[in-house]
């Protein structure tokens, strides 16, 4: 099953860190994505430019609105997300468990809706 | 709300009663009713009563007998509304009678019977999925909901408590007995017991330097259950010794970690940071099952700690005894966790070639390649060795599966360490 883990984390954070806490900080990210590659569950991921860069599009009555920054505006914004597959969602549990972002921020974990099984 | 004197009282009471009696309410009621679910919601139906009664009457004399009392009448009333098609009248009227016998022996005494020995025995039963054993027995003795179970576990709430529930139905629909066992079936069955309340304290696999993460937070629960099957078992050695080695885990728990935060390996903790009181107690525990005459896994595991203990303190070399007792804890479980540590004691006394070749291949056991302390040990052993870049990619692979901060940030050092 696939599992879509969305790290959510304080953008602001980053900022207050020492330049080694920076590195060993992506590091740490760096080591667990290529744990992922290696066990075989690793599909995709991405790093996403913070929320400031957001634009939120609305289409209503045929009008359509142009908003400036995140969805919601919360402290903790998703700063990436990493696709996976895995059996089930225990394994998807303990994966999110490892990404250093469910220790500084929190990972949200969302099973990818199967279209395979509706068009079989 | 407007809470008056009485209240606070009452409620203080029903939480004391409920930490120092739940699960023997439990047991007293499930042993009689062979269904553990229907115990449980009756007893948070008569916790729930008292709260709403003794406030306005004032807390009785005996509140176990009071609960007892309530708890029962609700479970004769919950089997006459939804159980009347499965139960026949006569089969109920027992049951009555059962529960009726019951309170009034338990009334009549100023203590109710601790059957949670026996309740322990229906968990871990072997017609019960292993992987399920610890968490049921955490849920039914300690009164743990399933989102802490679940929590710990790492698992989903909403599967773990699926898996509870069915597990209840299960001693329910399968007529498990709730009995010690017989002396001569107690061994094997008091295993499993054993090996659920190490589950409970390792939460999956243990750390092979010995060093341990702050992430236990079963420890405690672990440490009271151990110590009730040795004050119910007080002649059991290997009781004893799990007793032992949850102590002497407890006793380096703060000491695992330094002031700002950072992880500090067992070769480099201050053994005065450590709790002496639970070091003796652990000591004292591995001597008297020693003179029991039966030596199992969990006594040598616990001397295992006691021999770390002796050489941190002393700075006397025992690397020979460890790779010993190692010898034999190898042979009793053949579990890979050992092996690995095996080899890091190896490295020690015949060095770090010897070490390398004793660690286990993870073509024996594919989940040694999502296993942490598996590689952390293969990176400090490829180090010894000078093989730097193999280190380096082994320590990569350790960092990527820890799930510690604080641990991750060490091995991240020990890399970054391995240059020059």
């Amino acid at each position: 099953m696939k599992y879509l883990l969305m790290a959510y984390v304080n953008e602001a954070g980053f900022a207050t860190l020492t330049k080694d806490q920076q590195e060993q900080g992506l590091a740490a990210y760096g080591a667990f994505m290529e744990a992922m590659k290696k066990s075989g569950v690793f599909v995709g991921s991405n790093r996403l430019q913070p929320s400031a860069a957001s634009t939120v599009v609305r289409v209503a009555n045929g009008k359509s609105q142009v908003l400036d920054g995140p969805y919601v505006d919360t402290k903790e914004q998703i700063g990436g997300y990493f696709l996976i597959d895995v059996p089930d969602l225990d394994a998807a549990i303990s994966w999110a468990a490892r990404c250093p972002a469910s220790s500084h921020g929190a990972v949200e974990l969302r099973p990818v809706w199967d279209m395979g099984a509706l068009a079989a | 709300m407007n809470w008056h004197a009485g209240d606070e009282q009452a409620r203080s009471t029903a939480e004391a009663v409920a930490r120092r009696s739940y699960g023997k309410l439990v047991a007293f009621l499930a042993a009689r009713t062979r269904d553990v679910a229907s115990a449980e919601d009756a007893l948070s139906e008569a916790f729930a009563a008292a709260l709403a009664d003794w406030p306005r009457n004032g807390c009785p004399a005996n509140p176990e007998g009071w609960l007892m009392t309530v708890a029962r009448r609700k479970i004769i009333d919950a089997f006459r509304g939804q159980r009347r098609g499965e139960i026949a009248g006569e089969e109920l009227q027992i049951m009555a009678e059962r529960l009726e016998g019951a309170a009034a022996e338990a009334e009549s005494m100023k203590e109710i019977p601790d059957q949670r020995l026996a309740l322990m025995f229906a968990c871990a039963h072997p017609a019960i999925d292993g992987g399920i054993r610890a968490p049921l027995i955490l849920q039914v003795i300690l009164g743990l909901d399933a989102k802490a179970i679940a929590s710990a576990f790492l698992t989903s709430p909403a599967a773990m408590g699926k898996r509870l529930v069915r597990a209840k139905e299960k001693i329910r629909q399968a007529g498990i007995p709730f009995v010690v066992p017989e002396r001569e079936e107690l061994p094997g069955r008091l295993d499993a017991v054993l090996e659920a309340i190490y589950a409970a304290f390792a939460e999956g696999w243990s750390d092979p330097c010995g060093t341990d993460a702050a992430r236990r937070d079963l420890t405690e629960e672990a440490l009271f259950l151990a110590r009730l099957v040795t004050e119910l078992l007080p002649q059991e050695p290997e009781a004893l010794g799990l007793l032992a080695l949850v102590l002497h885990a407890e006793a380096r728990r703060r000491a695992r970690r330094s002031t700002d935060g950072e992880f500090v390996p067992l070769a480099e903790q201050d053994p005065a940071a450590w709790n002496s009181q639970m070091i003796e107690e652990a000591e004292a525990l591995l001597r008297r099952a020693s003179g029991l005459g039966l030596v199992g896994r969990y006594q040598l595991e616990g001397a295992l700690q006691s021999a770390h203990v002796y050489r941190c303190r002393t700075g006397q070399d025992n690397w020979v005894e460890v790779v010993q007792l190692y010898d034999g804890l190898l042979a009793l479980s053949g579990s890979p966790v050992v092996a690995i540590n095996r080899a890091l004691a190896i490295a020690e006394t015949r060095g770090a070639e010897a070490g390398l070749k004793a660690v286990p291949d993870v073509g024996a056991d594919a989940r040694l390649g999502e296993y942490q302390p598996y590689w952390a040990a293969r990176a400090e052993l490829l180090a010894k060795t000078g093989a730097l870049d193999e280190a380096h990619r082994a320590y990569e692979r350790a960092i990527g599966l820890e799930r510690d901060p604080a641990v991750r940030r060490f091995l991240q050092r020990k890399q970054a360490g391995l240059i020059g």
